[in-house]
């Protein structure tokens, strides 16, 4: 098994996500973090200047609340099945249906379904009102088992 | 839906607009991928434009992988440069900074981007009514233009002033 094989079975077993989520180039560049609270699992995505797609507005790049939306459904996707490898991203479909405003943006994703081969999850964003979401999406991953 | 009705306010096409400089349009076109924070932060460049169609260049980025086993950029960075690609596009349609924003973008993965190589994306403005562009966006290397990465298609909501008195919804 290799090292990552590891670190993803770790986080499934303890919870803990943490380590699994530094291990990932991408999801530091963008300031992706996964929280724990009241026994609920959210993204993250920390506010930072080099996020923002409309310096005019300003407003958050669609790319990086597709980037969140997507993140945060792989880990729901890895998390609460028994996938042993990072899920593969098939396709997803982001609404945009606020404009991101220049603070952190938090998501949580659901498994919709899950069979042997594929797992499918939405996932919603907001900023400080959790009632007035940013964003949603649909997105089917391709998980292997062991 | 429907196209809006012909307006003085509506799009001017690509055929009624007076000829472009390629030069000047080649720097707008430059300096609009750079205006934006994100595209830079992502090192966004832009490659072309022709016959409507236009393409950026992604450059490969340790910083953008996305499984550090097989060193595969992560979907979020390609979603960011189609996102970001079909946008211009329809600037490119409008010849006019009219604000655009996303309303929906649907991306299939068609196989993992290589690492170490660029990823173009190419996209085109297909339709353009008075308040709603559609566009369709591909993925690729440029070593291997036709095994596309990607393919992706969006609406974007056109923000076009409006008469004071057309500000109200139309329906009901």
């Amino acid at each position: 098994m290799t090292e990552l094989g590891d670190i993803v079975r770790a986080a499934k077993d303890s919870g803990n996500s943490a380590l699994l989520v530094q291990t990932i180039p991408y999801l530091n560049f963008i300031g992706f973090t996964l929280e724990t609270t009241h026994g609920e699992m959210l993204g993250k995505m920390a506010y930072a200047d080099p996020l923002i797609g409309n310096p005019s507005i300003p407003a958050l790049h669609g790319g990086t609340i597709g980037a969140l939306l997507e993140s945060t459904a792989i880990f729901a996707a890895l998390l609460e099945t028994e996938a042993l490898v990072l899920p593969k991203i098939v396709t997803i479909t982001i609404d945009y249906l606020r404009s991101g405003r220049p603070v952190d943006t938090y998501a949580k994703a659901s498994i919709t379904r899950q069979g042997r081969r594929v797992v499918n999850v939405t996932a919603e964003a907001w900023q400080e009102d959790r009632a007035r979401p940013i964003a949603r999406a649909n997105a089917i991953f391709l998980i292997e088992p062991l | 839906m429907a196209d809006a009705p012909p307006s003085e306010r509506g799009p001017k096409s690509v055929e009624q607009a007076a000829p472009v400089d390629p030069a000047v349009q080649r720097s707008v076109l430059e300096s609009a991928v750079g205006y934006v924070p994100h595209n830079r932060a992502l090192g966004m460049t832009f490659v072309g434009q022709d016959g409507g169609r236009i393409t950026v260049a992604l450059p490969y980025d340790e910083k953008l992988i996305g499984n550090p086993v097989t060193r595969v950029l992560h979907g979020g960075a390609i979603t960011a440069l189609m996102d970001a690609t079909c946008g211009l596009s329809v600037y490119l349609k409008l010849l006019e900074p009219i604000p655009v924003a996303t309303l929906d973008l649907r991306i299939d993965y068609l196989r993992p981007a290589t690492p170490d190589q660029p990823v173009h994306a190419r996209a085109e403005c297909f339709k353009l009514t008075r308040n709603v562009a559609f566009v369709r966006c591909e993925a690729f290397h440029p070593a291997a233009e036709s095994d596309l990465v990607a393919v992706a298609n969006g609406t974007f909501i056109v923000s076009r002033g409006r008469p004071a008195d057309a500000a109200k919804p139309r329906i009901k």
